[in-house]
């Protein structure tokens, strides 16, 4: 069917003429990613080592964060901010609701990674810090996060896909991101496919750029173990 | 002189199996000790007491005069506080078996560090005396190489100056070379003899070198089921045993 083949490469220009508000939705999926990312990373550590706390207090309730956070919908929890919560008095912007649901949610995720990844630290590496008379707080510092890290970073670099994915939910609350211009570019030219698969290629290329950082970090947190130093042999 | 480590009846099980029974123990200040024995004897298990690894389950263990896992609060002997563990751990040092260098650092980084987050020790004064340490191990050359990119015997010199560094008043050296290829043993136990030789460090070590024990060792002690069989200087223990247990067992290294 050669005649809709360039039909759609016709119609394609209609859809890149919209590239103003195309230009803006990425600029906000992009904040709405690194913001919740932040924030996701943030209550990863927090909850992450709340698990393995000598106060059992402390563990129950990262359990029960945990547990609520993976166990229901993320939409749920940001149509429950945006549009519950005010009815208490508590309100919240679209975008901060959209960072505190997908953040909120993916910390929960996160916190798993940062709990095994902890665990994955030899008992000799405690008792070797211990022996050298290092404070918990310094232990975890300075010698088990620092060679937790490493393990994280790849599983990290998977969760801030499914993050950037997520984001997409968040044009259900009004904020103008990438696919809610879709929806809008829709709305204008009545073409359905053209501005999905404009956006579907920059979700795919906003994917790509974030592997390829993490990859950098992922370098650079390995030292020691796997990088050998300048000169050697 | 005085008793700088001293064990009045101590007891340690773990599960059903009794490790340490009522074990009496004296070690005075500047003693160079080597523990010999069989596997499961219950050598490492008097380390990692004293290194605080491991607790006990009855008696004293004393350290300098103050009790190790006990404490003193208005004339009642109390359980430990985990403060009072930190002060006295300040005293002691640990070498293990396998090293546990933190890989994530350099050589330099691994003296450097405990130097600076415990002993509050700025850069320059951790920097110089790792410096010092790397000299004396035989390493200058190698401080900014990462652990893996060290041989096993490298690995080892780095972890006895890192135990160094925090000039403590006891050294624990729990089977050092035993991890180790037969051909990078003597460079190990060669930092071990100096070590010995030059300083007044109270030392206890582990091992199952009797060559080594001999010149190392002020005073050398046959364990054998939580109990200490006979102890002696190494002349005496090593060509005179008294006992029959320290014969058999002494038979296995000739
Ligand atoms: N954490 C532990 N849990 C259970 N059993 C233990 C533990 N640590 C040591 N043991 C047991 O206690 C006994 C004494 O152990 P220890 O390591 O002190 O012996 P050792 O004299 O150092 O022996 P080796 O020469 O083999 O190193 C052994 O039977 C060992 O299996
Ligand atoms: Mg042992």
């Amino acid at each position: 069917m050669p005649c809709i083949i360039t039909g759609q490469i016709f119609f394609m220009k209609e859809v890149i003429a919209f590239y103003p508000i195309l230009i803006d939705g990425t600029i906000t999926t992009i904040i709405l990613t690194v913001l919740s990312a932040i924030l996701a990373l943030a209550i990863s550590f927090v909850v992450g080592l709340s698990r393995i706390s000598k106060f059992k207090i402390v563990r129950v309730l990262a359990i029960i964060y945990l547990e609520f956070f993976r166990g229901s919908s993320a939409l749920v929890q940001m149509f429950f901010i945006y549009f519950v919560l005010p009815m208490w008095g508590i309100y919240f912007d679209a975008l901060t609701a959209g960072v505190i649901a997908i953040g909120c949610n993916l910390g929960a995720y996160g916190s798993e990674v940062v709990r095994g990844g902890v665990l994955a630290v030899g008992k000799e590496q405690h008792e070797a810090s211990l022996a050298l008379n290092y404070s918990p707080y310094k232990r975890y510092r300075h010698v088990i996060i620092p060679q937790a890290i490493p393990v994280m970073i790849p599983t990290f670099g998977n969760l801030l896909i499914e993050l950037l994915k997520l984001t997409a939910v968040a044009s259900l609350i009004t904020i103008s991101d990438l696919t809610f211009m879709a929806h809008i570019i829709r709305v204008q030219t009545a073409l359905t496919l053209e501005p999905f698969l404009v956006i579907l290629v920059i979700y795919f290329i906003i994917a790509s750029i974030l592997v390829k950082i993490v990859d950098i970090i992922a370098k650079k947190f390995s030292r020691g173990r796997n990088i050998m130093i300048a000169g050697e042999n | 002189m005085n008793n700088i480590i001293t064990f009045d009846k101590v007891s340690k099980s773990f599960g059903e199996l009794k490790v340490l029974d009522q074990l009496n123990l004296e070690v005075k200040d500047g003693e160079k000790l080597a523990l010999i024995g069989p596997s499961g004897s219950g050598k490492t298990t008097i380390l990692r007491i004293l290194m605080t690894l491991e607790t006990i389950d009855s008696g004293f263990v004393s350290v300098n005069n103050e009790y190790l896992w006990h404490e003193k609060i208005n004339d009642k002997v109390l359980p430990a506080t985990d403060k009072h563990l930190q002060k006295m751990r300040d005293q002691i040092g640990m070498v293990f078996q396998q090293f546990n260098l933190f890989p994530h650092l350099t050589a330099i980084e691994n003296v450097k560090q405990p130097q600076i987050l415990v002993k509050k020790k700025n850069e320059s004064e951790a920097k110089e005396k790792a410096e010092d340490l790397f000299n004396m191990i035989g390493l200058s050359d190698k401080i900014d190489h990462y652990p893996h990119q060290l041989s096993g015997g490298q690995q080892q010199r780095v972890a006895i100056a890192r135990a160094l560094a925090m000039d403590p008043k006891i050294m624990l050296f729990d089977e050092v070379t035993s991890a180790l290829d037969p051909e990078l043993v003597d460079e190990v136990l060669a930092v071990l003899r100096k070590l010995a030789a030059d300083s007044d460090t109270t030392m206890l070590t582990v091992t199952h070198e009797m060559n080594f024990a001999q010149d190392f060792a002020d005073r050398v002690l046959f364990f054998d089921a939580g109990q200490i069989v006979e102890s002696g200087s190494p002349k005496e223990l090593f060509s005179n045993p008294r006992e029959e247990r320290t014969k058999s067992f002494l038979r296995k290294f000739i």
